[in-house]
């Protein structure tokens, strides 16, 4: 049940913070943090802009197939000539599309799982991306990670001489972090 | 998310508490050594507290996410309510009323029934603060900067405050746009 570390990347899609808490973890070098948390910031962005969306149905058409998370398949091949006239103008108008879900707003990658490990993402509403990497097997990571986010609003952004943006060189963070992580283990 | 939902999450954000007084005593030692450091310059002034608010703002978003956690707004509507009933709850434990929407739902009014920072202050007696300073003018910029942190870009300015005589102290707040959080072209 353990978190082996930790990854913040802020709205660019720079690093910012990298720190583990498990001793004996192999390390990446520097750069390739950094490639990491950039290629990261990419593929959550492209998972994002491949959220399927369903092309809203004019109402003549039955909604049988509107819970469907893919496109809705064409219908016979009677219908499907008038269909793709339709089609080929609705990427230029927005709202012709709806997505799954549409209460829910579209957020972009937020698990990957190994059999060794599994990675944690949370998006703040802001853009600053928590990577966590925990123990597959871990319970509550939601409350981890809401924790990691209070003590960097505390730690980090509280701080007047931290610069947004900026890689976090916070003491008080680091230590609060690894105090509130051990007292958890 | 309904009005009551709203309300019990200002009341229910923990946040650590401090002597009211001294927030009021620091906030108005730092507005008169502003006015002292700009020879009355209260335009200028007000300028300068916008600019604090706003380096404020940017970082208490993250407090006010953190701690609410609220999610994202379906609405300018929505947002006004949330600014209200749990922003100014959870930091200043005020509930300013929400009003005088304009018809597109884009522009609107915090009259400000109670405002902790402006206790025990009278404005100087020079002929000129009373029409140009805006002794609480910081709370603007706190609003521009943690609304621009979450994709909103607004304008928002005082139309009148009781520290002037006037009735009430209203804060207009207009919405100028949503920032597309999405990269730049050139950037893909």
């Amino acid at each position: 049940m353990a978190v082996y570390s930790l990854i913040i990347i802020n709205k660019a899609g720079g690093l910012v913070y990298q720190r583990e808490f498990q001793s004996g973890l192999r390390k990446l070098s520097t750069n390739d943090y950094l490639v990491l948390a950039g290629t990261f910031h990419g593929v959550h962005a492209i998972t994002r802009s491949i959220t399927p969306k369903l092309p809203a149905l004019p109402p003549s058409i039955t909604t049988g197939s509107s819970s469907s998370s893919t496109p809705t398949p064409l219908p016979s091949s009677t219908q499907s000539q008038s269909q793709t006239q339709t089609r080929t103008q609705t990427p230029t108008s927005g709202p012709a599309f709806t997505l799954p879900n549409p209460g829910i707003p579209t957020t972009g990658l937020e698990v990957l799982e190994t059999d060794k490990f599994r990675l944690t993402c949370f998006q703040t509403l802001t853009g600053t991306k928590f990577l966590l990497f925990t123990d597959p097997g871990m319970v509550n990571i939601d409350g981890v990670v809401m924790k990691i986010y209070e003590l960097y609003a505390d730690y980090v952004m509280k701080n007047p001489f931290y610069q947004l943006e900026m890689p976090v060189r916070c003491e008080a963070f680091d230590r609060h972090l690894a105090t509130w992580l051990r007292g958890r283990a | 998310m309904s009005a009551t939902k709203t309300a019990r999450l200002g009341e229910e954000s923990r946040v650590d508490k401090v002597n009211a007084e001294l927030v009021t005593l620091t906030y108005g030692t730092i507005v008169a050594q502003l006015c002292q450091d700009y020879d009355e310059d209260y335009m200028e002034v007000n300028k300068q507290l916008d600019k604090m608010g706003y380096n404020i703002g940017m970082r208490l978003i993250e407090d006010f996410l953190a701690k609410s956690t609220v999610g994202r707004c379906a609405n300018f509507r929505e947002t006004a309510d949330m600014i209200s009933k749990v922003g100014f709850k959870m930091f200043l434990n005020i509930t300013p009323t929400v009003t005088n929407w304009t018809s597109d739902n884009n522009q609107f009014s915090l009259i400000f029934e109670e405002n902790p920072l402006a206790d025990f202050v009278e404005l100087p007696d020079d002929g000129r603060a009373q029409d140009e300073l805006w002794f609480s003018n910081i709370l603007c910029g706190v609003l521009r900067g943690a609304l621009e942190m979450v994709q909103m870009q607004i304008e928002a300015h005082f139309v009148s405050d009781v520290l002037r005589g006037d009735d009430t102290t209203e804060m207009r707040v207009s919405l100028v746009r949503y920032i597309e959080d999405e990269m730049p072209p050139d950037e893909e």
